[in-house]
């Protein structure tokens, strides 16, 4: 297929593509991370330089590459997939082999001032590789056993790097964004339902297997599981990151204690303040109303995401956008689910809010992918 | 066109199916995050907001125990000692100055101590407990104590400080700790919550400071339960934080001492450095002040004298201090020279008591010029000329090079504050720096180590450690952290030809041993102890024409401020050796005189562990040094006894 398929007379060129843009996606993107800086400011202790700046340097410059990227034509990312998917393999087994150690677990490689996380890198290159497969793919086979095998491999291949690494949250990330691409291009239902069933099996297996020698988790995340199950069991030890969560989310109340008046994270009773559990002092400063903004905001951006893939006709670009679109729901999913004792914690930053350059890069990075098939989508 | 390009309407449909399959799970599980929080902020809300504030359950640090430092012996040099103190807490009582008053028949407080203390404590929070005095004596203490019914809202406490045992003697080396400032806040990028500690104490200077994140330890955890007005009600639990590093220097407290004692009453600066591994055996400048005072928090008028005094107490002369080397530069000079090849040690000079360069004379300090001399001659008579001569053939390049091999214009990686480079200067430095083109004549003074060359007396010690061994020595502090001994690679072999290291060593031995020796009167007995060396004396002022003909105005004659500074470098013993020490005295006068009888004496101390037989100096100097030995204010031998030091 060429770009020439596409009927040009209505495909915006040049500076006319700044038309055809995703604003609402946009202004979204740039609201939930406004409020991100708020909160950052607030977590420093009501100083800018500590987090907050920095955040609007990368984001500042994550717009401009999400716009770069987005007015490269859909087809040049559908071109270079298998290779930017070959190359987040590639660095997924390098940083196994040189990488540094980092919070315990080996998730970086450095390019000189350049750190690079292939796991993150990995989330999209994923999300672009089994689109391109299932846009190569004739419909009709969707569902044979080879060419369901053949995604499952792509998907499991990364899932098991990162799983070596370890890195539970990027790992579970990669297996159902994987999985709802594979759904969202017409694998039968019936697989779905196998695997479900498997799932269940395997974490029954999980919890059996506990303290035997085919043990088949850390001993660190069974601590988590057990806290995740009982945080109350431990307080001041594994189960002090989640009581104190949640007594920051619980007493913000309906309105919150008011912007910079959260006690919990001020007085650094909070682990990771400004990463992973940054979303407690959010919802400790402006209660329940600034927590649901953001999640409104959140599912906003999702919904104009799928919105903009239901009306794509071509299969590529509508794929990529599911798979986007869901790689976000993930991050705000997990995250929230994480800190409010939903989920074990397994360590996903806050999308566009937590502090960290490589997360909010990918992100905004991905979303140019999104706007390069929104944009040059057939008319 | 080809069909496949686009969607068939089929396939399409089946995508936004699926699409909508997709995207109402993700709307569940929103819906399902949505009532997750609103149950824990509104319905659960009101039960963690009394958790979070006004209520039961507090969260307090514990300040961690500060990681212990001692020599290398296990004797104490940095401890922890109780410390007693007495809180207020303004809302447990109706009367604050009647309270205070009735503390003051107590202890000592004085009427200006309450005022202060009560605009203090009008500014904090009723039910914060504020210090109102701290390192009581026991007996001060259980008065408190015991009339503790009717001293309301005072609370008694045992906390942990800082103290130096050897006080002044480690003032330097240890720097001292103090609470955390404003200032070093702004310089955390990321401050541990103990910092919030009203009055937490972090190291401010020396091995306290450089090392603070191995000494501090982690904060504990303990969880109190409050009344509703704030008051700790009960300990609920906790969790010990981990005590700091204990850390194990390289230096020797009694040899450390005994330098101190020895320097006493001079401004000076001597290190001792052990040859086998470069570990710092003593590194001492005085005079030096206790740093017990500023953990205390000196008056100001203990301050003012400090900053006034003209030997200045508080600038570490050991690492801090860069002084032009003088004559124990020549070691570098001549090295430099044997090493490019324009000279032999055999080949001599001729002094005639001045060089002349066009029309400027450089003078040797010997007027009637020492005649004809071969490289040990110069060495041992510490002939001017000769070094005038030499540092013309092989120009100021070639000797900063030679002076960085050996430690000159290095910063030495220790934990201790504001190292100094010293300078090694080259044609490009001067340009670079004055803008200025390198004079032959900077050549000369620098082949002298007068001009712009500079150096510690902690470099001069490397220079003199790596001269003895042939060996890049490199200095090192730490002995061990945690009882863990770090480890030391091997020094690598110096870039030097050893014949040439030999012949300077062979010059040096001269200088202590020979008839003509320029330390002659601080030399030791053969049979027992041989040591080598090399006499400095570097002038702080310039010798105009004039001056030089009337004759050059003696030392005693001058004001102290611009007397020379008298330097010494030695090494023993001369075949083995073991210990290298470097010593300055500043406006000392003449090195082999102010220098070389101290730097002999400690040198003996570090190889003898202790005093040395008299039997290694000379005879008639024995009645002297013993009567010298009873004399010097050392600390009591008892309070080095090693071991365990406890907290």
């Amino acid at each position: 297929m060429s770009y020439l398929d596409y009927s040009l007379g209505t495909m915006p060129t040049g500076w006319r593509k700044i038309f055809a843009v995703n604003w609402p996606l946009v202004f979204l993107l740039a609201a939930a991370a406004c409020l991100g800086f708020l909160v950052l400011t607030s977590v420093g202790g009501g100083r800018m330089d500590i987090w907050a700046e920095p955040q609007m340097k990368r984001f500042a410059v994550g717009m401009v590459l999400m716009l770069a990227v987005g007015f490269v034509p859909i087809y040049v990312w559908r071109n270079v997939s298998i290779v930017a998917y070959l190359i987040a393999v590639l660095l997924l087994v390098a940083v196994d082999v040189v990488g540094k150690i980092g919070m315990g677990a080996q998730r970086w490689i450095e390019f000189g001032p350049i750190r690079l996380q292939p796991s993150e890198l990995m989330k999209v290159a994923q999300v672009m590789m089994l689109a391109a497969y299932y846009d190569w793919l004739s419909p009709h086979r969707v569902s044979r056993p080879v060419w369901v095998l053949i995604p499952v491999l792509l998907i499991l291949v990364p899932v098991g790097l990162v799983v070596k690494q370890p890195d539970l949250g990027t790992a579970i990330m990669l297996l159902l964004a994987g999985g709802a691409l594979m759904l969202v291009a017409g694998v039968s239902l019936w697989y779905f339902g196998t695997v479900l069933a498997l799932a269940v099996a395997l974490v029954w297996g999980v919890l059996e297997s506990r303290g035997t020698g085919w043990q088949i988790l850390q001993d660190y995340q069974y601590r988590r599981i057990d806290v995740f199950l009982d945080p109350g069991a431990d307080p001041l030890g594994a189960g002090y990151n989640i009581m104190q969560a949640q007594i920051a989310l619980g007493s913000g109340g309906w309105q919150g204690k008011g912007y910079m008046q959260g006690t919990q994270a001020r007085l650094n009773f909070l682990p990771e303040k400004q990463t992973d559990f940054i979303f407690t002092t959010l919802a400790e400063e402006f209660g329940f109303v600034g927590a649901g903004a953001l999640l409104t905001l959140y599912a906003l951006i999702v919904l104009f995401a799928f919105q903009s893939a239901m009306t794509n006709k071509d299969r590529y670009g509508a794929l990529l956008t599911y798979g986007v679109g869901t790689t976000f729901f993930l991050f705000f999913a997990v995250n929230m689910g994480m800190v409010t004792g939903l989920m074990p914690v397994v360590g996903v930053p806050l999308p566009l809010v937590s502090y960290g350059g490589t997360a909010m890069m990918i992100l905004l990075l991905a979303f140019g992918l999104v706007q390069s098939a929104h944009i040059h989508r057939p008319r | 066109m080809r069909k496949a390009a686009r969607l068939s309407l089929d396939l399409q449909r089946g995508m936004t199916r699926r699409g909508l399959l997709l995207a109402s799970l993700q709307g569940l599980f929103v819906g399902t995050l949505a009532y997750r929080i609103r149950h824990l902020q509104l319905n659960q809300g009101d039960q963690f907001q009394l958790l979070a504030d006004k209520n039961a359950v507090k969260i307090r640090l514990i300040p961690p125990v500060r990681g212990l430092i001692s020599d290398r012996k296990g004797v104490l040099i940095a401890g922890n000692e109780q410390n007693y103190r007495v809180t207020i807490t303004r809302e447990d009582t109706p009367d604050v100055p009647g309270v205070l008053h009735d503390l003051q028949q107590l202890v000592t407080l004085s009427d200006d101590d309450i005022a202060k203390l009560m605009k203090d404590i009008e500014k904090r929070s009723p039910t914060l407990p504020i210090t109102v005095v701290e390192r009581l004596t026991w007996t001060e203490f259980s008065a408190v104590a015991v009339n503790a019914p009717v001293l309301t809202g005072l609370t008694t406490e045992v906390g942990l400080s800082r103290v130096y045992p050897h006080g002044p003697d480690f003032a330097h080396v240890l720097g001292y700790v103090g609470p955390v400032s404003d200032y070093d806040l702004s310089k955390m990028p990321d401050p541990d919550p103990l910092m919030q500690i009203p009055k937490f104490q972090i190291g401010k200077l020396g091995v306290e400071a450089k090392l603070e994140d191995e000494l501090r330890g982690k904060a504990g955890v303990r969880r109190i339960e409050v009344n509703s007005t704030g008051r700790e009600m009960r300990e609920i639990d906790r969790r010990e934080g981990e005590h700091g590093a204990n850390l194990r220097l390289t230096v020797d407290a009694r040899l450390q001492n005994y330098a101190a004692a020895r320097l006493g009453g001079e401004s000076a600066a001597a290190v001792v450095i052990d040859l086998t591994n470069g570990a710092i055996r003593a590194i001492v400048s005085e005079p030096s002040f206790d740093p017990n005072l500023f953990v205390r928090g000196i008056s100001t008028a203990d301050y003012q004298a400090l900053m006034e005094n003209d030997h200045r107490p508080l600038a570490d002369k050991t690492v801090q201090g860069a002084y032009p080397p003088g004559s124990t530069f020549k070691i570098v000079t001549a090295l430099a020279a044997l090493d490019a090849g324009v000279t032999s040690a055999g080949e001599t000079v001729y002094c005639r008591g001045y060089t002349e360069l066009g029309d400027r004379k450089f003078h040797c300090w010997k007027r009637s010029g020492h005649g004809a001399v071969n490289l040990t001659q110069s060495l041992e008579q510490s002939c001017d000329v000769y070094y005038y001569e030499m540092a013309q053939r092989v120009g100021i390049d070639r000797i900063s090079e030679m002076a960085r091999k050996l430690g000159i214009g290095q910063r030495f990686d220790l934990p201790m504050s504001a190292i100094s480079e010293g300078n090694a200067p080259t044609k490009g430095w001067k340009k670079a720096r004055y803008g200025k083109d390198w004079l032959i004549g900077d050549t000369l003074n620098s082949g002298i180590g007068q001009g712009y060359v500079l150096a510690s007396p902690l470099q001069l010690a490397v220079m003199t450690a790596r001269v003895a061994t042939g060996r890049e020595i490199v200095p090192r502090l730490v002995q061990a952290v945690d009882d863990v001994d770090v480890r030391v690679p091997e020094a690598p072999p110096l870039a030097i030809d050893a014949s040439h290291l030999r012949a300077v060593r062979g010059g040096m031995w001269a200088v202590m041993n020979s008839k003509q020796g320029t330390a002659r009167a601080s030399r030791t007995i053969p049979d027992t102890m041989l040591m080598c060396g090399k006499t400095g004396t570097s002038q702080v002022r310039n010798i105009t024409a004039a001056e030089r003909a009337s004759g050059v105005i003696k030392n005693e004659n001058l004001p102290w401020r611009s007397r020379d500074h008298a330097l010494f470098i030695c090494f023993a013993p001369a075949d083995d050796p073991k210990v290298a020490v470097a010593l300055i005295v500043e406006h000392g006068g003449g090195g082999s005189t102010a220098a070389a009888p101290i730097a002999r004496d400690i040198l003996m101390q570090a190889l003898y562990d202790g005093f040395p037989p008299l039997e290694v100096y000379p005879e008639a100097q024995r009645d002297g040094i013993d009567k010298m030995r009873n004399t010097l204010p050392l600390a009591d031998p008892a309070s080095f006894t090693g071991g365990k030091a406890s907290v």
